[in-house]
């Protein structure tokens, strides 16, 4: 039995060998099997070799891209900072020398109480400045004028050189200017480009009393003792208001020597201090003592002294100038008439109603000869617009009044077109 | 008008007080380094830059009322502010400002070199001080801004720039 068993167990080993070996490839096709895949490993390796391959090109191409941005970017940085600063070297090369300027033209309409009318048009002024800074420290300003266009024999016009001079910066605390300036005094004698005022005509009390424009040759020693606090102290020539040649009264304006072969014999010596401490708000004030105000020419005058002292004020919308200056004259000749005195006042309030239109309105009293009883005094009442289409163009009309001591009362408009560059 | 009879001892004797302690107006006040390390407490953050390009070049020349000379304009710029170096001539010679921006408003705006001879008085607080917390409303300032007499072209120098780095800093933030 036992045998039997044994026999049915190893036959029916044979059977599930037998049967088995009938669903499993042979050697030689497990071989090719093999071989097949085999084939495919080969390939897949060499795909991968060859993506390595193209990855690592990639690669150096993506840092060769990088390496040529980043010196493009250079190269573009070098070339953007090479030719700002050639710009620069060329605009800084050309603005070693400026030129500047402004001009006015101006229309009058008026009429005094006896019907008589001047109607004129008139290029008052056209000006030019050159300016050179020979380095850091030393520099040149000019101003060169035409006044009522046509200059020369029997012309109503002139040119004037009215400033050229030197300035120099002694230190970072000093600053001084030599040669032909204008005067330290009042509101429009040095800043009087006409986009900077109200009014076409300038005021009447700075023109008769400071006397605007004016200037003078010498030298002027300028400083800051704090913030916005300023002063100035100039010794310069002076003016001679002598009565000779077609000059017939000791009037300050008839004075002017504009530096041309003026008598030096005696000089003038100005100080102004300014505070402009607070946005908007100027202060100051002028003293100006001349040893000789007919430069030794008439010996009934002598010395003389200016004051003048005044406000500008722009807060806001609103403005505001006020002025008083006055002159007294020593000796018995201005005496006589009266022109030991020479004062004057205005105010002028104005109000910039949007960036294009101003209103102004201005009274003035002035007077030449207020140092008798005689009535010489003359009073003007402006009132007027500023239209600025841009900032350095202005266009002005403005009615005036006018109590002239002589003739009575005039009135009438003036239209002005002026600009600055 | 006994009181004005001796002013030339007296004009001699105040140009000397004077002239000991004046300050000039003239100079640079800050070098351009020293103005970022102060605005940025010694972190200052790598500059940029933005390119005058045809669109922002118009605007730019719009703000500036004249075109602007350079290709581009640098500037530096932290989670907080921005800071700017601009140049702009006055009457005739450029001005260099600092202009922090900060939320769109200024923050603080300084004169780091002046080279007129007039206006100086742009660089003092009381004057800059008007320009704190500015902000740009259709292109122009939100605020007047009230002049120095006598200084017009200084003053309009400086609300041009701070104009141009207003919007400057919204265009590149």
């Amino acid at each position: 039995m036992a045998i039997l068993k044994k026999t049915v167990v190893a036959m029916s080993v044979m059977v599930a060998v037998s049967s088995v070996q009938a669903a499993t490839p042979s050697n030689e096709e497990m071989w090719v099997l093999l071989q097949q895949v085999q084939q495919q490993l080969t390939d897949v390796q060499q795909q991968n070799n060859q993506l390595l391959v193209e990855n690592q090109s990639l690669k150096t191409k993506v840092e060769q891209t990088e390496k040529t941005v980043l010196e493009a970017n250079e190269t573009v940085e070098a070339l953007a900072e090479t030719t700002e600063q050639a710009v620069k070297a060329v605009s800084t090369s050309a603005n070693n020398t400026t030129i500047g300027g402004y001009g006015e033209l101006h229309y009058n309409n008026l009429e005094d109480e006896d019907g008589d009318k001047t109607k004129k048009v008139d290029f008052h002024r056209f000006v030019l400045f050159f300016a050179h800074e020979f380095n850091d420290r030393l520099r040149l300003f000019s101003e060169l004028e035409l006044e009522h266009s046509i200059a020369g024999e029997s012309q109503n016009g002139e040119i004037e050189l009215e400033q050229a001079y030197i300035e120099y910066d002694i230190s970072s605390q000093y600053r001084v200017k030599g040669g032909l300036f204008l005067t330290p005094v009042g509101i429009i004698n040095e800043t009087h480009e006409p986009a900077t005022f109200y009014g076409t005509e300038r005021n009447n009390v700075e023109k008769h009393i400071i006397p605007a424009t004016w200037w003078e040759a010498g030298a002027m020693f300028s400083g800051e003792i704090a913030q916005g606090f300023s002063y100035d102290v100039a010794i310069s020539s002076g003016l001679d208001v002598s009565k000779e040649g077609t000059k017939s009264t000791y009037k300050i304006r008839d004075g002017r020597q504009k530096v041309s072969q003026a008598l030096a014999d005696d000089l003038a010596y100005t100080g102004r201090l300014k505070w402009t401490g607070l946005p908007g708000i100027e202060l100051a004030a002028t003293v100006q003592y001349q040893e000789d105000i007919t430069q030794s020419q008439d010996p009934t005058a002598g010395s003389a002294t200016l004051f003048e002292t005044h406000a500008v004020i722009q807060r806001g919308d609103f403005g505001l100038r006020a002025l008083y200056a006055i002159w007294d004259l020593d000796g018995e000749g201005p005496k006589a008439d009266g022109y030991d005195e020479q004062t004057g006042w205005y105010v002028e309030p104005s109000y910039r109603i949007n960036e294009y239109f101003g209103v102004f309105t201005r009274y003035s009293e002035w007077d030449n000869q207020a140092g008798n009883a005689v009535d010489s005094e003359y009073d003007q009442f402006d009132l007027g617009v500023n239209w600025w289409p841009h900032e350095d163009v202005v266009v002005k009309l403005d009615y005036q009044n006018q109590d002239k001591p002589a003739n009575g009362e005039s009135d009438g408009f003036n239209v002005g077109l002026g600009y600055q560059f | 008008m006994s009181q004005y009879k001796d002013p030339l001892r007296v004009l001699i004797f105040m140009g000397l007080i004077l002239s000991s302690f004046t300050v000039f107006a003239r100079g640079v006040y800050q070098t351009d380094q020293d103005f970022l390390t102060e605005v940025f407490n010694n972190s200052v953050p790598k500059s940029k830059v933005v390119w005058m390009k045809a669109d922002l070049a118009s605007t730019v020349a719009e703000l500036l009322g004249h075109k602007y000379a350079g290709l581009r304009i640098r500037y530096w710029r932290n989670e907080q502010r921005s800071a700017w170096i601009l140049e702009e001539i006055g009457k005739e010679k450029p001005i260099t400002f600092g202009i922090v921006v900060a939320e769109g408003k200024i923050e603080n705006i300084k004169v780091l070199a002046f080279r007129e001879s007039r206006g100086g008085e742009i660089r003092h607080p009381a004057f800059t001080q008007q320009f704190k917390l500015v902000q740009l409303d259709d292109m122009q300032l939100d605020r007047n801004i009230d002049g120095v007499s006598g200084a017009t072209l200084s003053v309009r120098a400086m609300t041009v720039v701070a104009r141009l780095a207003l919007y400057l800093d919204k265009f590149t933030g």
